[in-house]
């Protein structure tokens, strides 16, 4: 079971989560957008939006730095393990509730505003409860994390995902003795990530990155042949 | 030089009768979808009025357009690059559906289904979006119909500025114009340099903006960044769309819908020249007023022949040399001086043009009302204030819209003269230096108006069209989602069609 959960579930959620990316971005481009509904109601969208986004954006990041780094390339320049986790709770604690705040305001707004309501998908609902649980989890995950400040726990956390990023066996063994709360934290991010092709949140794959650079005018010839001009 | 070719429009404002035929016909074709069933590539608004959607006109409340910089570089009103993305999570700038209106069907099948009773049964209206009833409908898309509402909301008008307005508050000095509206498929878009996918474009070809279905994310930037907000976010599919200049028709030499019905003839559609090196020229030129007559000078006149040789260097194909040299829109915006771009202070080199309406004067003037200016009639007196006309049309520059009124007023009274009177009041022409053969000519284009004088479209060129052997088997128009509509049900990745929307009214 535990073999199952942690050492087989993230390589099909992983798979699906790339591979249906893929092929959704192939075949369904007119579906791919953001989903906004700023239109129908700005009011509580533009501070809960802002909000939610910046949190989970820092948070996200917070998990790729602080799960993918080595334990080697900190202890190097002098971090020590316990330093790293308080740093973690404070910069996540403060993301998360940012983040949460953001996102229950969405959420209320979603469910009680009748237009919004009106014009949601059920995904569009249940990806917003499904996050809202994992950012609760998260949050209340620091609660245990403060029971034992060593950074113990922290370490098998990141061992699993160096493992599982880097194909190397006995991830899910190293899982096998973690918290609840940090098993049941990483099996919602998996199924968030499995459903992730299916829902609005593609959007992520096309942050406008390049719209820095680009130029203002964009001429296009028929038959497809893009060119910017001057 | 590197010469392009547009298709522009010109709209003679001095024969709209208001009719909204324009409308009605391009929302049948184009959005009577859900998601857009409140947007209207082509409105009518009534002059003065905050119009469609409310106060679209100042900028400092909607930032459309461009500002100049004390460098002399343009910026979208928006933002910077860093700006516009800043913004990108809530669009501060964004107008709510509310500023245009809440979409609404009535109940039909209730005049048909209710049981007798002693009053006569109603058609109660039902919101589009949530299905569910609306008590009163506040707003339409075309509330402020002939002067609707009060004075009061209406004088909000931004082209009232530099005017006492006041006094058009009273009914004896009031005035109104129609004011129809559709993109200006401008030379220089703001909604292209916001848009932070990329997927808004102007085809090389034919100078129509377009945005691309397949690359529109749904950032909204262009919404905003849009100074005529003719931009619509479609808010079942979670992408925007605007007015495509029905390309699909042009592309065979067919006029826009708008402009096939109008029943005043007051549409013409012809290609104009200009050299594509100097739009960022004209566009930052410091003088607002300036503007106008700025993009007048990156029009080509397409009879000189260094310009024919360097448009055929740069790929313009001789049909659409011909076609530019028959132009109506260049007889009236350069030859003529009688057709205006809308709002040029907004710095984006719009090519919808319009000829200011002049009617009001002409029944004033005869009933002594007016002072007369020589033979014609003193236009700085007329009903709409020259200024009024002006903010509108050439950045509060009064000179440029008196000319072209005075030369329309001497066009009348000359053709009158003949055929009323049948003498020849050349008299009139030499007070606004036309000639007769030209006089001829524009009686011709504007009073006569022929189908074939309005519309000069040369048809899409070999060269640019598709290999229609290529296209066997597929889908022709769609939503651009192969054969998918994008709201199919049972699509994996499909959004659902929209339970109360246009198309569940249709089938229930």
């Amino acid at each position: 079971m535990n073999e199952t959960l942690f050492g087989v579930y993230p390589y099909i959620a992983i798979t699906v989560f790339l591979l249906g990316s893929l092929v959704r971005f192939e075949y369904g481009q007119y579906t791919w957008r953001s989903g906004s509904s700023q239109l129908l109601r700005g009011r509580m969208l533009v501070i809960g939006s802002n909000c939610f986004h910046i949190g989970i954006l820092a948070i996200l990041a917070g998990h790729f730095v602080g799960l993918l780094t080595p334990h080697a390339v900190y202890t190097g320049i002098g971090i020590t393990v316990r330093e790293k986790q308080l740093a973690a709770m404070g910069f996540g604690g403060a993301a998360g509730v940012l983040c949460f705040f953001g996102l229950s305001l969405l959420i209320y707004r979603r469910l009680s505003d009748p237009r919004i309501r009106a014009t949601s998908s059920v995904m569009d609902i249940a990806i917003l409860l499904m996050l809202w649980v994992q950012l609760s989890m998260g949050l209340g995950s620091i609660l245990v994390s403060a029971q034992h400040l060593d950074g113990s726990e922290m370490l098998v956390l990141a061992d699993w995902a160096q493992r599982i990023v880097t194909f190397r066996p006995g991830a899910a063994a190293a899982m096998a003795h973690a918290s609840l709360i940090y098993k049941l934290h990483i099996l919602l991010g998996l199924t968030i990530l499995l459903v992730f092709p299916f829902s609005r949140l593609v959007h992520i794959w096309s942050a406008p990155v390049t719209y820095v650079g680009r130029r203002y005018q964009i001429v296009r010839r028929r038959g497809g042949a893009a060119g910017e001009r001057p | 030089m590197k010469i392009r070719a547009q298709i522009a429009m010109v709209l003679n404002l001095d024969k709209c009768i208001g009719c909204h035929t324009c409308s009605v016909t391009c929302k049948n074709v184009w959005t009577s979808r859900d998601g857009v069933e409140y947007a209207w590539f082509n409105n009518v608004e009534t002059k003065p009025g905050i119009g469609y959607p409310k106060e679209w006109e100042n900028q400092k409340k909607w930032k459309g357009g461009w500002v100049r910089g004390r460098n002399g570089n343009l910026t979208p009103r928006l933002g910077g690059r860093f700006r516009v993305l800043a913004k990108i999570f809530a669009n501060p700038d964004l107008p709510q559906i509310d500023d245009y209106y809440e979409p609404f069907t009535f109940d039909y099948a209730h005049l048909q289904s209710a049981p007798l009773s002693q009053t006569a049964p109603t058609a109660r209206p039902r919101s589009l979006i949530t299905g569910e009833r609306m008590e009163k409908i506040e707003w339409g898309p075309n509330w402020e119909e002939i002067l609707g509402g009060e004075f009061a909301k209406r004088s909000k008008d931004a082209n009232f500025e530099a005017i006492e307005k006041e006094i058009y508050g009273e009914f004896e000095n009031t005035f109104m114009m129609y004011l129809p509206r559709l993109c200006e498929h401008c030379l220089n878009p703001a909604c292209v340099a916001a848009c932070p996918s990329g997927a808004i474009y102007k085809r090389e070809e034919d100078g129509i903006v377009l945005i691309d279905q397949d690359k529109c994310r749904g950032w909204r930037m262009c919404v905003s960044a849009c100074p005529y907000k003719k931009i619509y976010y479609n808010w079942q599919s979670g992408k925007s769309e605007k007015c495509i200049l029905c390309y699909p028709r042009l592309e065979v030499g067919q006029p826009t819908v708008c402009s096939e019905t109008c029943v005043g003839r007051i549409r013409y559609l012809g290609v104009m020249l200009y050299d594509a090196d100097r739009i960022a020229e004209a566009a930052s030129v410091p003088a607002e007023t300036d503007l106008y007559r700025a993009q007048l000078d990156i029009f080509l006149d397409p009879h000189d022949p260094a310009v024919i040789a360097q448009a055929r260097a740069d790929g313009v194909p001789d049909a659409w040399l011909e076609a530019a040299r028959h132009s109506p829109v260049y007889k009236m915006a350069i030859d003529w001086k009688i057709a205006f771009p809308l709002h040029p202070e907004y710095r984006t080199l719009p090519m919808v043009w319009y000829v200011p309406p002049l009617s009001p004067i002409q029944a004033r003037a005869e009933a002594g009302a007016l002072d007369w200016n020589g033979t014609i009639p003193d236009v700085s007196k007329l009903r709409i204030p020259l200024r009024y006309l002006a903010n509108l049309l050439t950045a509060g520059e009064e000179y440029p819209v008196k000319f072209a009124l005075e030369r329309l007023l001497a066009m009348r009274a000359y053709m009158r003269a003949r055929h009323v009177d049948g003498t020849e009041a050349t008299a009139v022409l030499e007070q606004v230096n036309l000639d007769r053969a030209t006089v001829e000519d524009m009686y011709r284009i504007l009073a006569l108006a022929a189908y074939e004088d309005r519309f000069v479209i040369p048809t899409t060129h070999r060269e640019y069209a598709e290999n229609a052997f290529d296209l066997r088997n597929s889908c022709g128009f769609s939503f651009g989602d192969g054969c998918a509509s994008g709201t199919a049900a049972g699509g994996l990745f499909a959004a659902p069609a929209h339970k109360h929307g246009v198309k569940a009214k249709e089938q229930a």
